[in-house]
């Protein structure tokens, strides 16, 4: 599949990679493996080590061990050309302080021989809103913006975006995730980091979760979340009695307040969780006198199940409050 | 609006000339909008030279102790403007090229740019060419000044102006280099608190003000890059001759400090 140019199947190869930042190992052999033609999305805490393997990845730094191709090549010898063939999006920006917008973009886009058109990409992302102000004074959310721009300006083959959308509100963001939908469709390869599981639900063609520098499960959307049982979630008056509910059910299921007013039927065997359980938790709630709230079924979400991989909700920022953290102790099981 | 957006991957680089020009040209629109750069590259030169040459403080640059007394003989003018230039090449070369790498470096700067196909040699190549180009805009405006204040470019002979340009490029390259290693060790900040010192310091010894003028120490000041760069452009511009111990004293530093730069200089 190679050619002279280092042309690979894989967009990126990455196998035990290590990193030691002097005694704290950033990455311990993480192994990593994104597809042309598709965004791959590497979720985790902080600290897992994200960063620094976007940075090994783009030649910001040297890898202390394993194995790293990115489009056939091996960054810490290929740098130039790589810098041609790829786009980055760093976490600090790395945009000019004293420079209009505009004026950085069209520095980036004159690096590359066959640029985008900077006005229209400009446009798409809204950067034409704020193109004479200097970067200084702009938003977090602008400079992103900006920054994405810079990153996707040489119509590179493969993006490295690490958080893209960080700070954006959701115009920006739907605007951000509209662009990388529309670079996945003309071809161009991305690897994003991102806390947000909506944004890996919405373009993430396979997800990589990481801790502590090692992967800790890999697969797409559905293959991630299909592993737990199925559920039935609802809500209603805290400290109903289950006894009669458990009673109705079916023992292939199991009836839980999981929280104070949410309950879970939750499958013993698959399937379990079939109309009927459904009709009799109704019903059960009838008797009571109250409505099952948001009564939904499905399995568990992407975030319940990052959360289990990771560690729980103790190292992840921005997560909700009040999750299990009992989950880390099944972690294992999946990795 | 983005139908006409050519999204597929595709395309090369840009020819390294195109690159480095585009850089050049950018951080060069960068300086001009810096009103502090402008303060300092143009507006304090311009001071200085009206000041050293239409006010006592004159004397100061003129004493009758140096060079025998004959920079006192000189038109005061001719004496005071090659050391004015010598101070635009400090202004540019050394405090602003500091600053601006210094918070280039701050702000991932060098580490994005170092990511795109200019890389970090080119990146480097552009910030000098823009140094020399913003040189060049400050002889023209420092330089048209002086005529105007009744400066002899040629009072020393057709050989004044080529040496004295050989002089500033020497300097350029000392103050560049040390520039670099300054921006590419210290914090932004310190960065900031020395340049701006160092220039002020400078401008004091040797450069603006002749060395002469520190008496018993003005053998070891001549060692200094701004004496050095004092000294050869008033060998330069007043003598029209090639000062060549300075010359090496440029030379010599601009050599020390780059090779400090290439085992020193962090990029981020």
């Amino acid at each position: 599949m190679r050619t002279a140019r280092g042309d690979a199947a894989a967009a990126l190869v990455v196998r035990g990679l290590v990193k030691d930042y002097g005694r704290r190992r950033a990455l311990d052999g993480l192994d990593l493996e994104a597809a042309r033609g598709a965004v791959t999305a590497v979720l985790g805490p902080n600290g897992a080590g994200k960063t620094t393997l976007v940075e090994c990845c783009t030649g910001l730094r040297r890898p202390d061990g394993g194995q790293l191709e990115v489009l056939g090549l091996d960054p810490a010898r290929h740098g130039r050309e790589l810098a041609t063939r790829t786009g980055v999006l760093l976490q600090d920006g790395g945009l000019p302080n004293g420079a209009p917008a505009m004026a950085v973009l069209r520095l980036v886009a004159a690096q590359h021989s066959d640029p985008m058109d900077v006005g229209a990409l400009a446009g798409l992302l809204g950067v034409d809103a704020f193109a004479r102000t200097p970067v200084r004074r702009l938003s977090g959310g602008q400079r992103q913006r900006l920054a994405l721009a810079c990153a996707v300006v040489g119509r590179p083959e493969l993006a490295f975006l690490d958080e893209p959308s960080t700070g954006l509100d959701p115009h920006g963001r739907a605007a951000v995730w509209d662009l990388l939908e529309r670079l996945r469709a003309a071809g161009a390869s991305v690897l994003l980091t991102t806390h947000s599981m909506a944004e890996v639900e919405r373009l993430a063609d396979a997800v990589v979760v990481v801790r502590d520098g090692r992967t800790v499960a890999t697969g797409t959307v559905a293959e991630l979340t299909s592993s737990g049982p199925e559920v039935a979630r609802f809500g209603a008056t805290a400290g109903l009695p289950l006894a009669a509910l458990r009673t109705a059910l079916p023992t292939t299921v199991s009836a839980a307040e999981a929280a104070p007013g949410r309950y879970e039927v939750t499958a013993l065997e698959p399937g379990a969780v079939d109309p009927q359980v459904v009709a009799t938790v109704a019903s059960w709630c009838a008797s009571h006198g109250v409505l099952p709230e948001g009564l939904s079924v499905g399995r568990r979400s992407l975030e319940e199940v990052v959360l289990e991989l990771t560690g729980g909700p103790s190292t992840w920022d921005g997560a909700p409050e009040g999750r299990d953290p009992a989950g880390a102790a099944r972690a294992g099981a999946s990795r | 609006m983005s139908a006409d957006l050519q999204l597929s991957p595709g395309g090369g680089a840009a020819p390294a000339t195109r690159r480095v020009l585009a850089q050049a040209r950018f951080e060069v629109s960068v300086l001009l909008r810096n009103g502090e750069q402008l303060l300092v590259s143009l507006v304090l030169p311009a001071l200085a030279l009206l000041a050293l040459a239409r006010t006592p403080l004159g004397g100061l640059v003129a004493p009758a102790s140096a060079a025998g007394g004959r920079l006192a003989e000189l038109p005061l003018i001719d004496v005071v403007t090659p050391g004015v230039l010598g101070l635009a090449v400090l202004s540019t070369a050394f405090t602003g090229q500091a600053i601006g790498l210094g918070f280039d470096r701050r702000y991932g700067v060098l580490r994005l740019m170092a990511t795109t196909p200019l890389g970090r040699s080119g990146l480097l190549a552009g910030k000098l060419l823009a140094v020399l180009v913003v040189e060049v805009l400050q002889v023209v405006v420092l330089g048209g000044l002086a005529l105007a204040l009744g400066w002899s470019p040629l009072a020393a002979g057709p050989a004044a102006l080529p040496l004295l340009g050989l002089a500033l490029l020497l300097g350029t390259a000392a103050f560049a280099a040390l520039a670099l290693l300054l921006a590419g060790t210290l914090r932004a900040e310190a960065v900031l608190a020395v340049a701006n010192l160092a220039w002020v310091l400078l401008a004091g010894a040797g450069l603006l003000v002749p060395r002469e003028v520190t008496g018993a120490l003005a053998p070891l000041v001549a060692v200094l890059p701004s004496a050095a760069l004092g000294d050869a452009v008033r060998a330069a511009a007043l003598d029209g001759s090639l000062a060549v111990v300075p010359c090496l004293v440029l030379l010599a530093w601009a050599a020390g400090a780059t090779a400090l730069v290439v085992r020193t200089f962090r990029w981020s």
